[in-house]
């Protein structure tokens, strides 16, 4: 594992919509670089013929028959929304 | 009347023979912790009007109706979601949020008739092993308050060790009902994967997370399994297999009862005391007729990695759903929505959520999710496998809980390879998905152990009986800690 | 220097399923903002999906009509983003194992059939609705949130923006068939976005692609894609290098216009949904819905030009929709003469829709009653132009068109000795243009038909009326 720059933590902290200022970024460049390096261990196994494991039962076909239920009140909906308006949610204008 | 350490059957009786009432029990309750959780800071939200109103309603049911949970207190960790209940995962992100539905538990709690006293602290959104990560306060351990409770369960093992509440919910995603258990000497059960619905638990890594039960003896978690347990329509992941009665299983019978005791357990950093208390409570299950051998689980130094590179990958997706716009915290400074969203993010969230966002979003990131995420999916079947093989040839594997007793409160706060070495023991139990207990096996210096026995899937039953023939064996789940000195009820 | 243009579309397809995709809450078009949601539907902390049955069977069914490979282990992933319309920062899509691989569907531009492949098909849910409001806020409409949607990749095998409009109709009628989509644009069950790319002719590899998003009909699809084809072109001969890049289409400008530059691949870490199991599809499962797919707009084309001995060309404008098709079969069925009604179909039908802006099922015609109509046509009860008459009523107010003619008196006048009278009269009346006639003025024929004809109200049988008015002149 190549060592996390502060520029590769400020690209991950975007990806994830955290910001963080450059001291946070060296110190979880420090962490990071830490961590990912204790991960490099599993690096001494050959996996090479091992199916990877996304859930541990062997359940498959878990799926519902097509019926609807009503949907929620709007004021529901609204409950815990800090900003609405006409019945929507409102967020700042995307600038695309 | 000391109703503090009453078990559920106990508090049965006294109900049954009308010493005591549900309105009288819900009361001495709250009285209870607001006496002692000043000092353990175990509760984040109490329920008192609506606990109150609904145990006076709760009296007026007959006998024939009630079940033996029936109007017996609990508390529910606060990342199981409750209506009109204040839910925060003891975030800042969620303050303020008001749930308008119920996590699937707890509308099986109710069912139960059990009455909810309060939302209990943790680490943030599940994440730590000390309950220094809540954004609201530390809980402490009650056997000393100078310590960590564990975590991330910690306020629901505290609140049951300082006798504040007989029963509480906890979830387990790396160890976080077991290490709690252990620090805090109560009875803390993680069940197989699938057992229990994950339905309005808030998830912090989906494959892993399940919620279970703390209480103070083996009995009173079995039948808290039972009204927990069960196939849940919601949950696609929740397994259709028969629920049997937990309680059933607690015969006192270990007669011919084969453990294997994983030497991989005993290893570096897991400290004397730990492995004497082991070693001194296998001692005890031979006596009862249970045999014991040392065996190998290989892989189980790669555990911790496999873990957090998982664990951290899908808690990275989880909680992208908490961008203030639909609920919970929402920054005030922002002008687009990319600020928004980073505002929000940034502040609404604590420094190990963080660490853990981002160490997940690099694992899952392109060009590096075959050497991260899919390399640890396939260890993890490696994990899973050297358990399967165990289980060919014996019962229950037993160890210890954690590699040592709780710690000071600020200890390693700041070193978190250090913090999630602590979870070693129990992240192994996670990967497989297979069920695990721990129960009070000792002391070190007064502060409890944790005997940890894991069972093969779907067999809690088994588990429950090495546990409850052991409990019935020994005295420690009997000792009380020192904040239950002076305290009434 | 020559250009190749190469052009791969990417369609997404609202399935019409009683409720969503992962939750239970319902799935209709138009209700009120946000209230067909519930808390799966807004991302709450701690809540689940679970796979909609009919939603995967309905997917598959798509993907075996398109002659896709069915995977029989197929699983859901999560693709994360953030974006408002997108509650849980993360679209549950299908990545690297869709349902349907290796598809292909036939065009025909110009009389030339092409087949065009389709990559892949694969499962996700929309996301909601985002509105504008230009005043330093959006709004979140989250209805559409969960929605059951199929994405259909082709290939890069669409070499002309004509190509892409043919395969975008063929998309859209084969769904059609299989009756798991409205398929209608307007309402955004069908979306389509477009990747374009120019490359000198004889060169292997593709030029740089722009993608074109905002294409609200098939016809923009075209429009988008002829200017976008010109501006490249321009570009690339003035030196310059295409941008990897986003484009609009201006509906009023007919231009595309830039939205974004694309600054690598877009990182959407996809992984596998852990809430979610995976879906084995075992041969019963896939013969089932197999079973369920009708006859698909080829196979009806080809049995109207062989059995019906309609011309190609009809045959796939009526195959192309499926109501008018099946309007057209029932009509046959009813009595009517197959070539008869594909005409009126293609002509009178079609006109009439087109000029009132409506679709078939929205008028009064039945296929009953047009077939009655084309019989009373071939047994000479009442002449085409009369006809025209009775199908306005038909189409506007529907009935029987026997009680339509005889109520309004329609009847063609087909009795020689009615019309006899008639002729007489006429030539009484208009001696002048009988003498025009004798005098060569072919003109003066056309006069006293439209007398008679005035004075039949139109139902004089008119070769039989011909007949008579010529003899009875020759007579004079």
């Amino acid at each position: 594992m190549a060592k996390m720059t502060k520029e590769e933590v400020i690209e991950v902290a975007h990806l994830a919509r955290l910001a963080i200022t450059d001291e946070e970024a060296v110190h979880f460049a420090d962490q990071l670089e830490a961590i990912t390096n204790a991960m490099e261990l599993l690096n001494e196994l050959d996996t090479e013929n091992v199916e990877p494991t996304t859930h541990v039962l062997p359940l498959v076909n878990v799926m519902r028959e097509d019926k609807s239920i009503e949907g929620l009140p709007r004021e529901l909906v609204m409950k815990n929304v800090k900003e609405h308006e006409g019945g929507q949610v409102r967020v700042p204008t995307i600038l695309d | 009347m000391k109703l503090a350490d009453k078990t559920a059957n106990e508090l049965q009786e006294l109900l049954h023979s009308k010493e005591l009432t549900i309105a009288e029990l819900t009361e001495a309750t709250f009285k209870r912790i607001q006496e002692l959780d000043p000092k353990v800071d175990a509760f984040l939200a109490l329920n008192e009007e609506q606990a109150t109103k609904q145990a006076a309603e709760m009296d007026q049911t007959d006998a024939g109706e009630r079940g033996p949970l029936f109007g017996l207190p609990i508390g529910v960790k606060d990342n199981i979601v409750t209506e009109g209940l204040e839910t925060t995962a003891s975030s800042l992100i969620l303050k303020g949020f008001n749930p308008i539905y119920n996590a699937t538990v707890v509308d099986k709690l109710r069912e139960a008739g059990m009455v909810i006293v309060g939302k209990l602290n943790m680490d943030e959104f599940a994440m730590g092993s000390s309950n220094e990560n809540s954004y609201y306060k530390n809980t402490k351990n009650p056997w000393n308050l100078e310590t960590v409770p564990g975590g991330s369960s910690g306020g629901s093992a505290a609140a049951v060790a300082a006798g504040e509440v007989p029963f509480t919910l906890g979830s387990d995603t790396g160890g976080s009902i077991r290490q709690p258990a252990a620090f805090c000497g109560v009875v803390g059960m993680k069940p197989t994967y699938g057992r229990v619905s994950r339905f309005g638990l808030i998830a912090y890594a989906s494959s892993f997370d399940q919620i279970g039960p703390i209480t103070r003896t083996v009995k009173d978690n079995a039948l808290l399994l039972n009204a927990i347990s069960g196939h849940d329509e919601k949950d696609s992941t929740s397994a259709n297999v028969e629920v049997p009665d937990f309680t059933a299983a607690l015969t006192g019978d270990i007669n011919g009862l084969r453990i294997g005791v994983p030497k991989e357990y005993f290893a570096e950093g897991v400290s004397e005391a730990s492995k004497q208390a082991v070693k001194d409570a296998l001692k005890v299950l031979e006596e009862k007729g249970a045999t014991w051998e040392e065996i190998s689980l290989p892989h189980s130094k790669y555990a911790l990695s496999t873990y957090y590179i998982l664990a951290s990958s899908e808690a990275s997706s989880n909680l992208s759903r908490f961008d203030g716009i639909r609920y919970g915290y929402r920054t005030e400074k922002a002008g687009s929505l990319l600020e928004f969203y980073m505002n929000t993010r940034s502040e609404g969230f604590g420094d190990e959520v963080k660490r853990r966002i981002m160490l997940g979003t690099y694992a899952l990131s392109s060009g590096y999710y075959d050497a991260y995420y899919k390399k640890a999916q396939k260890v993890r079947t490696l994990i899973k496998q050297d358990f399967d093989k165990a289980f060919e040839n014996f019962d229950v594997i037993v160890g210890p809980t954690t590699p040592t007793p709780a710690f000071k409160i600020d200890e390693i706060i700041d070193d978190p390879l250090t913090m999630y070495a602590n979870d070693i023991l129990t992240i192994p139990v996670n990967l497989a998905g297979v069920p695990a207990i721990s129960v009070p096996c000792g002391f070190d210096n007064g502060l409890p152990l944790g005997l940890q026995i894991i069972g093969n899937y779907f067999d809690e039953e088994t588990v429950y009986r090495v546990a409850d023939a052991f409990e019935q064996a020994t005295e420690f789940h009997k000792e009380t800690p020192q904040t239950w000195e002076g305290a009434a009820q | 220097m020559n250009f190749e243009t190469i052009i791969g579309l990417e369609v997404h397809v609202e399935l019409k399923t009683e409720s969503k995709m992962f939750s239970p809450s319902p799935a209709h078009f138009g209700a009120e903002p946000n209230t067909n949601t519930n808390v799966i539907d807004l991302g709450y902390p701690g809540v689940l999906p679970v796979v909609n049955k009919t939603a995967v069977d309905w997917a598959m069914k798509a993907a075996l009509a398109l002659n896709c490979e069915i995977t029989r282990h197929t699983k859901f992933d999560r693709k994360n983003y953030f974006y408002p319309d997108n509650p849980k920062a993360y679209q549950i899509s299908q990545f690297d194992q869709p349902i349907g691989e290796h598809g292909w569907l036939e065009i025909e531009v110009n009389g030339e059939k092409k087949r065009i492949g389709i990559t892949r098909l694969h499962m996700e849910e929309d996301a909601g609705k985002l509105t504008h409001t230009g005043n330093g806020h959006s709004l979140v409409d989250f209805n559409r949130q969960g929605t059951p949607l199929i994405e259909i990749v082709s290939e890069p095998d669409i070499r002309t923006p004509e190509e892409a409009y043919a395969y975008l109709e063929k998309i859209k009628s084969i769904i059609q068939y299989t009756g798991v989509s409205d398929v209608r644009m307007e309402e955004g069950s069908l979306r389509c976005d477009a990747n374009i790319s120019l490359r000198p002719y004889g060169r292997d590899e593709f030029g740089t692609k722009t993608e074109l998003k905002n294409l609200n009909s098939f016809n923009f699809v075209k429009k988008g894609l002829e200017h976008e084809q010109i501006r490249q072109e321009q570009v690339l001969l003035a030196g310059g290098i295409i941008e990897q890049e986003t484009r609009r289409y201006d509906e009023s400008t007919g231009k595309t216009l830039l939205m974004r530059i694309k600054e690598g691949s877009d990182d959407y870490r996809y992984f596998p949904e852990p809430d979610l199991v995976d879906i084995v599809i075992d041969d019963e499962w896939l013969e089932r819905v197999r079973a369920e797919i009708p006859e698909l707009p080829d196979a009806r084309k080809a049995r109207y030009v062989s059995e019906l001995g309609l011309s190609s060309y009809d045959a796939m404008v009526l195959t192309l929709q499926k109501p008018i098709s099946d309007f057209f079969e029932a009509t046959v069925k009813a009595g009517a003469d197959a070539k008869l009604t594909s005409n009126w179909m293609m002509g009178e039908v079609s006109a009439y829709l087109n000029a009132q802006n409506k679709e078939l099922e929205e008028t009064e015609l039945t296929p009953e009653g047009l077939a009655g109509m084309i019989k009373l046509i071939g047994e000479g009860t009442i002449s085409s132009k009369i006809a025209k008459k009775v199908f306005k009523e038909l189409i506007e107010k529907g009935g029987d068109p026997n009680k339509i003619v005889k109520a309004q008196g329609l009847v063609q006048i087909s009795d020689e000795k009615v019309l006899l009278e008639y002729v007489t009269n006429t030539l009484d009346a208009n001696p002048q243009s009988i003498e025009d006639y004798k005098n060569g003025k072919d003109r003066a024929i056309g006069f006293l038909v439209g007398q008679i004809m005035k004075a039949t109200k139109g139902q004089a049988n008119p070769p039989l009326l011909n007949k008579i008015l010529l003899e009875e002149i020759a007579k004079r």
